[in-house]
């Protein structure tokens, strides 16, 4: 057995939904607040279970959209009225219709890649590798099987009792992650 | 296999697992061998990806004078096909989009592969404009960028306009399709038994684990990616239709030209997603994933499409006719009996009359049946872009100036060398990566548990 300042903490694996979803509420209760959990799809509520807030993406995508829209809509009449004042068809300089398809593309393009991006980056990726990769059947997270991990740092860990709490919750196994 | 009453109403046949779609899936791209059929077809169409290139290298040396392209008709082929490209495009945005915003499920096993295959379509469009331009190496006159000669692009233009639709439509495609691969990607890694395998996989996967912190950030960027993608793929087929409606040309200057345009996108695309899943299905077996339902679902929605398609003719026809207009009145004949009368009929012919066959289900649930449909309807599509873009510029207004166009043989060359790089493009997907959303339908198994099905 590891000596417990190698670890990077505890992992239990689950096999149902269920029995992810109500391990995840009671760790929660119990009052454990570095907590993870891994599952090959994304499940319903488990997010709110473990204690998580709402996401900041949402967020991210709004700024994204009013920088592509504004700057969008400012590139065109900069362009069309300031740079390079010049009538064509006998329209008006800032002819504003004209600049609602390219102002929306641009919304949409810099809405789309602060989603992707503001996504990736708020989940720290790219990240090769990671502890909790260690764990002996963690490969079976991105197949049929549910991972909870209680770490290390954890105000409340304590190698044994937490274990047991883990078994406690009814999964296949508990394993210690290596660092 | 069009007899499998057993899948006849699912969209997921029963009995399926976790386990055994992630096995089902990640083994067509792992464990099986690239089948007889798979070399003979790669090598087929590896033959017209070389001809592509070739014609491609031959009008940027030689110019596009070896088109047959000429006044009055500046267009011809090139045009034709980039619209007919894109709109192919817009029914994988559509599935994956459009109705992951309806919650319709069923659109679950079909959505990976429809996005790619708007993503092969769109860069097999691109391409057209592009070359058309002339003067290719000075393509990036197009995009406003800081110049020597201090001008900007002329953005009262729908020319510009689609520049930025374009290339927005292409980059939104790629991210939202990227994005979906990113949790198939860890579990390839997760199971790869190959050193290059698990290093190009989990470069590829990001790191990727599963956590609940990225699911919960990961669904939020989908459904909002989706929401994105929805108004995009209507703004992308309306732009590219106003290049013809704002012209003051009889034909092309009309009003219904944007609804329905896109409506003969999406209607070409569901026959592209019916052209491609058909075979897919019947190669890899997966008849238990992609059902008879989600084929009779395809094929219903290719049905109404091609009805609202069916009453953008009518209304341009019966515009000619109302107007009172000589000119449009004469390019509604000249389009039913003039030189490109052929044309004229086999639009109404494919597009209008062969689609009401779908109206019975014996014609929906019949495999074979449906992918012979989708060949027609295809034909009928780029047959009307082609009557489009050619009839009302071969004669205009004033009759010294008409003359015929005659597409020559590098036109016919850049044309089959599109269609055979977009399948070169789809088997390289099918062989390397999952064609099916292994974490979608994880995640659809797990609803129909809990449905008690």
């Amino acid at each position: 057995m590891a000596d417990a300042q190698d670890i990077y903490g505890l992992i239990a694996e689950f096999e149902t939904v269920d029995t992810i979803m109500s391990a995840a509420r009671r760790t929660h209760a119990e009052g454990y607040a570095r907590v993870d959990a891994y599952t090959p799809f994304p499940v319903d509520g488990l997010p709110e279970a473990i204690g998580l807030k709402r996401t900041a993406v949402p967020l991210i995508v709004l700024i994204g959209g009013l920088i592509g829209g504004c700057g969008g809509f400012f590139m065109l009449w900069y362009a069309n009225v300031i740079s390079y004042p010049w009538i064509i068809a006998g329209r008006p300089h800032n002819s504003w219709p004209a600049w609602i398809p390219i102002t929306f593309e641009l919304t949409v393009l810099f809405a789309g890649i602060f989603a992707f991006v503001g996504m990736l980056g708020l989940n720290g990726l790219p990240r090769p590798n990671h502890p909790v990769f260690n764990a002996p059947t963690f490969h079976l997270a991105s197949r049929d099987r549910f991972f909870l991990c209680i770490q290390k740092d954890d105000e409340r860990f304590d190698l044994e009792g937490t274990r047991r709490f883990l078994e406690s919750l009814g999964p296949v196994r508990v394993m210690e992650v290596p660092k | 296999m069009s007899s499998q009453p057993a899948h006849g109403e699912h969209i997921l046949a029963p009995g399926q697992t976790y386990a055994s779609v992630t096995d089902k899936i990640s083994s067509i791209v792992q464990n099986r061998r690239a089948g007889r059929l798979w070399w003979l077809s790669f090598a087929f169409t590896s033959m017209w990806v070389a001809i592509l290139i070739a014609a491609v290298s031959y009008v940027i040396y030689r110019g596009v004078g070896i088109w047959g392209v000429n006044i009055p008709v500046a267009w011809g082929f090139a045009i034709a096909n980039f619209v007919w490209w894109i709109g192919i495009g817009h029914a994988g945005t559509f599935i994956s989009a459009f109705l992951l915003l309806m919650r319709q499920e069923w659109r679950t096993s079909i959505n990976r592969f429809a996005e790619a295959m708007t993503l092969f379509a769109v860069m097999c469009a691109g391409l057209f404009p592009l070359l058309h331009l002339g003067r290719q190496w000075y393509f990036y006159w197009l995009l406003p960028y800081p110049n020597t000669m201090w001008l900007w692009p002329q953005f009262r233009s729908p020319l510009v306009w689609d520049v930025f639709a374009v290339s927005t439509y292409f980059t939104i495609s790629l991210l939202f399709w990227y994005a979906g691969l990113i949790p198939d990607l860890a579990t390839l890694r997760d199971r790869a038994h190959t050193r290059a395998g698990q290093i190009v996989y989990g470069i590829l996967a990001m790191g990727w684990r599963g956590s609940v912190r990225h699911w919960q950030r990961y669904k939020s960027a989908y459904l909002l990616l989706a929401g994105l993608a929805t108004p995009l793929v209507i703004s992308v087929h309306s732009v590219v239709s106003l290049d013809f409606a704002v012209a003051q040309l009889p034909g092309w200057h009309s009003t219904i030209f944007p609804p329905y345009f896109v409506a003969g996108a999406i209607f070409s695309g569901f026959a592209m997603v019916l052209t491609l899943a058909i075979p897919m299905r019947w190669a890899f077996g997966l008849e238990g994933l992609i059902t008879t339902r989600h084929l009779d679902n395809c094929a219903k929605l290719t049905l109404v499409t091609g009805l609202v398609v069916a009453y953008g003719y009518m209304t341009e026809h019966f515009m000619g006719w109302y107007s009172g207009d000589v000119y449009e009145t004469f390019v509604a004949h000249n389009r039913m009996f003039g030189p490109y009368a052929w044309s004229w009929w086999l639009i109404m012919a494919c597009n209008v009359v062969t689609p009401q066959l779908l109206w019975f289900k014996r014609v929906r649930t019949s495999a074979v049946t449906l992918f012979v449909l989708s060949l027609i309807i295809q034909l009928g599509m780029w047959t009307e872009r082609f009557m489009i873009v050619v009839t009302s510029l071969h004669r205009d207004f004033v009759p010294s100036q008409w003359d015929m166009y005659y597409p020559t043989i590098w036109d016919y060359a850049t044309l089959f060398g599109t269609i055979g790089f977009f399948f070169w493009c789809f088997l390289l997907f099918i062989r390397f990566l999952p064609a099916i959303s292994i974490a979608e339908v994880r995640e659809l198994v797990h609803e129909k548990k809990h449905e008690g099905q």
